[in-house]
């Protein structure tokens, strides 16, 4: 999936962006749009353009409130919900890789999973809408700021493909970049640690985990409360205490590689789909 | 009632929630898409962002 959104191989012969017509459609992913590979736009990227350039457009005569953007991951959202953190979010991949090196691994404080909300609610919503300079325009607070899947994705090729744009590299720059080397690293020794604690797409999508189409439920009646669940998911999920976790992202791990009750299946819209039998009956069940 | 036959009749109950959702988020961006926001998104989105990007 995070192939097809970044599909425009063609990038080292124009050395720039892919500037067709598919950029209309939007990314699920958190997937900047000044990647030169990328044929979607980012929703968190515009959604913070259309708010920091509200007043100017509404001036204008021009009703830009970002509903076609909020409209398009509300969509995403109520089918997927954060499984499209697991399956389709070139980061979150990337994060996947850098978690496979072996090193010694550590947990990341539930507590610190509420900052994505705060990156969500201030800075793609609350600082461009609020904080606008004498034309009326804001800024992309998050983009500009914090985001280190722009500087891996966008910054970072934009500048070996345009030699001079060099020469703007600043402490903007320079903070973004040691943004993205502490998450990369973290990414090393903790799993997704961007997803969860940063994200704000993440965030968005967290607020469906009870209502989104597609999702993974507990079968109580089968589940043995074993907790074999707790120690493979990648997002510190307790799926037997929590099954409607925000943050958890559908990645089946639980379902596929540790429950061996078959208490865990893949659901859409209520109608559990076929679980695969592991050969385990009810009375099995200590 | 014998808990596998309660959790199998629990399966059969589909939700309504998510569909509600959905319509309710399609609704929202039929509104975006009159008022013409793709155009802009579009705009926006075939420019590098230098800002963005940390460059600008």
């Amino acid at each position: 999936m995070g192939f097809l959104m970044n599909s425009s191989w063609s990038f080292p012969f124009t050395r720039t962006i892919y500037q067709g017509p598919l950029k209309v459609i939007c990314s699920p992913g958190l997937n900047c749009y000044s990647c030169p590979a990328a044929t979607t736009y980012c929703p968190m990227g515009s959604l913070q353009q259309l708010l920091g350039g509200l007043r100017f457009a509404l001036e204008n005569g021009q009703y830009y409130f970002g509903f076609s953007v909020l409209g398009s991951i509300g969509i995403l959202g109520g089918l997927f919900g954060r499984m499209i953190c697991g399956w389709a979010c070139p980061f979150g991949f990337i994060q996947e890789l850098l978690h496979k090196i072996p090193t010694r691994k550590f947990g990341i404080p539930r507590l610190l999973s509420h900052g994505k909300f705060v990156f969500l609610l201030l800075f793609v919503i609350v600082l461009p809408l609020v904080l606008v300079d004498e034309s009326g325009l804001g800024n992309p607070w998050f983009c500009k700021f914090v985001c280190p899947a722009g500087t891996l994705e966008a910054g970072i090729p934009m500048l070996l493909l345009q030699p001079n744009l060099r020469n703007t590299i600043g402490l903007l720059f320079l903070n973004k970049f040691m943004i993205m080397l502490i998450f990369l690293t973290w990414a090393i020794f903790a799993s997704r640690p961007f997803c969860r604690t940063a994200c704000p797409l993440g965030a968005f999508y967290a607020l469906f985990s009870r209502v989104r189409l597609i999702k993974l439920r507990l079968d109580e009646a089968r589940c043995t409360n074993c907790k074999a669940c707790h120690h493979v998911c990648p997002m510190g999920v307790k799926f037997n205490e929590s099954p409607d976790d925000p943050e958890c992202i559908s990645c089946m791990a639980c379902m596929n590689k540790a429950c061996k009750f078959n208490a865990i299946s893949l659901e859409i819209g209520g109608i559990p789909l076929a679980v695969p039998d592991k050969g385990i009956s009810l009375s099995s069940k200590p | 009632m014998s808990p596998s036959s309660s959790s199998s009749r629990k399966k059969s109950s589909p939700r309504k929630a998510p569909m509600a959702v959905i319509a309710a988020f399609l609704l929202l961006w039929l509104v975006g898409v009159a008022t013409g926001e793709p155009g802009r998104v579009l705009e926006q989105a075939v420019q590098v962002c230098l800002s963005c990007i940390g460059i600008g």
